[in-house]
């Protein structure tokens, strides 16, 4: 059997480390919502805020591996229209997690709290103060974010799936670790 | 007939000041003054405004060290920009406007700074609370009327602005900007 050839380190860390955040961002921005204004609540926008920012920079980062990478090949035992679609997903998946955080940062500015990342650097406002705006844009984030759901439900999928009942290479290729060479 | 205005105006208002408009500024004009303020949630710059307040003015910058003037802010008129935020803060924790609807300065004293500069002294009032302020502030006159520019800061905790839950200071500071634009009149002078 050949060695399955794995992403770099750099690509694996940077991919579960966006996951994890996902995981938490998501269900702090739908919790967060809901909750009645108190500092608690002040306090998790603001860190639902930066995590949108750190998946934003994170993506730019994985961006430019994409450029100079190529990604270790999907098993040939994967029908050639599946790798497309694949592909596919994985390039909607980068373009939503760039325009959420934007939509956010969007939202923010229409609404007149500026985003101070991580408590430090104020990003610019992109527009200027305007509540019907601040409403809109919510309501886009908010329909970017269950998109983004959907997606990262089909991309779960179809890893699971290939991992269990296809039993291809198709997932270790992203594990952390297990057997297997890195370029 | 604006443009007679923009030429003429200035002249008008230049030989007035000359002649008769040195004189007592002591009629607010409330719609064109303003009352705001900012502070920092979560390190983020924050700004709002009072949309009700009364302003009574006596200021003449030849005798200005007995000048004198009071402002009564109506505290439910908050504007912070959220609905949510402006009932929180009209709530029992922070300004308790149904037990105190109004803030009130009251001065005490002028100080000639120098430069069109001077310090307002004086005492505000807050949900019962009453401590010393200094707002430094700007006189710009232009002739029959004037801007008073001017701030000072106050520690919300001094008046229990925000107690309970929110007491703490990691979420909302305890620095507020307190900022005033007032313009007022001058009633002509009597010779």
């Amino acid at each position: 059997m050949t060695p399955i050839t794995r992403y770099t380190a750099t690509a694996i860390a940077l991919h579960w480390l966006t996951a994890l955040l996902i995981l938490v961002a998501f269900p702090l921005g739908v919790y967060m919502h809901e909750l009645k204004l108190s500092p608690l609540k002040l306090q998790l926008v603001s860190y639902h805020k930066w995590i949108g920012v750190t998946i934003f920079l994170l993506t730019l980062a994985r961006l430019a591996w994409r450029v100079k990478h190529v990604p270790p090949p999907l098993p040939d035992t994967i029908p050639l229209w599946q790798q497309r679609a694949a592909q596919g997903l994985h390039y909607l998946l980068y373009v939503l997690l760039l325009c959420i955080p934007i939509s956010g940062w969007l939202m923010s500015s229409a609404k007149g709290v500026p985003v101070v990342y991580l408590g430090l650097v104020q990003l610019p406002d992109l527009v200027g103060k305007d509540k019907a705006l601040g409403d809109r844009l919510q309501e886009i984030h908010e329909a970017l974010d269950f998109g983004l759901l959907a997606l990262v439900g089909m991309h779960v999928a179809a890893a699971i799936k290939h991992h269990f009942i296809d039993k291809d290479t198709t997932l270790l290729r992203m594990l952390p670790f297990g057997k297997g060479v890195q370029p | 007939m604006k443009n007679i205005y923009r030429y003429f105006m200035p002249l008008l208002l230049a030989s007035a000041s000359i002649s008769s408009y040195a004189a007592e500024f002591n009629e607010v004009q409330a719609g064109r003054s303003t009352l705001t303020f900012a502070y920092r949630q979560m390190n983020v710059p924050m700004e709002g405004r009072f949309n009700k307040f009364s302003a009574h003015i006596a200021f003449d910058p030849a005798k200005a060290n007995s000048a004198q003037a009071k402002l009564e802010v109506d505290l439910a008129s908050i504007d912070t920009g959220f609905s949510e935020s402006n009932d929180e803060i009209a709530g029992k924790l922070w300004f308790n406007t149904k037990a105190f609807p109004v803030a009130q300065f009251v001065s005490t004293g002028v100080k000639t700074l120098g430069n069109n500069r001077y310090e307002a002294l004086g005492k505000l009032t807050i949900k019962g609370k009453s401590l010393d302020v200094a707002a430094p502030f700007t006189f710009r006159q232009e002739g029959p009327v004037a801007a008073f520019d001017g701030s000072f800061n106050l520690k919300r905790l001094d008046y229990a602005i925000g107690e309970g839950m929110w007491a703490d200071l990691g979420t909302v500071a305890n620095e507020i900007q307190v900022v005033f634009h007032i313009v007022a009149g001058a009633a002509p002078a009597k010779k």
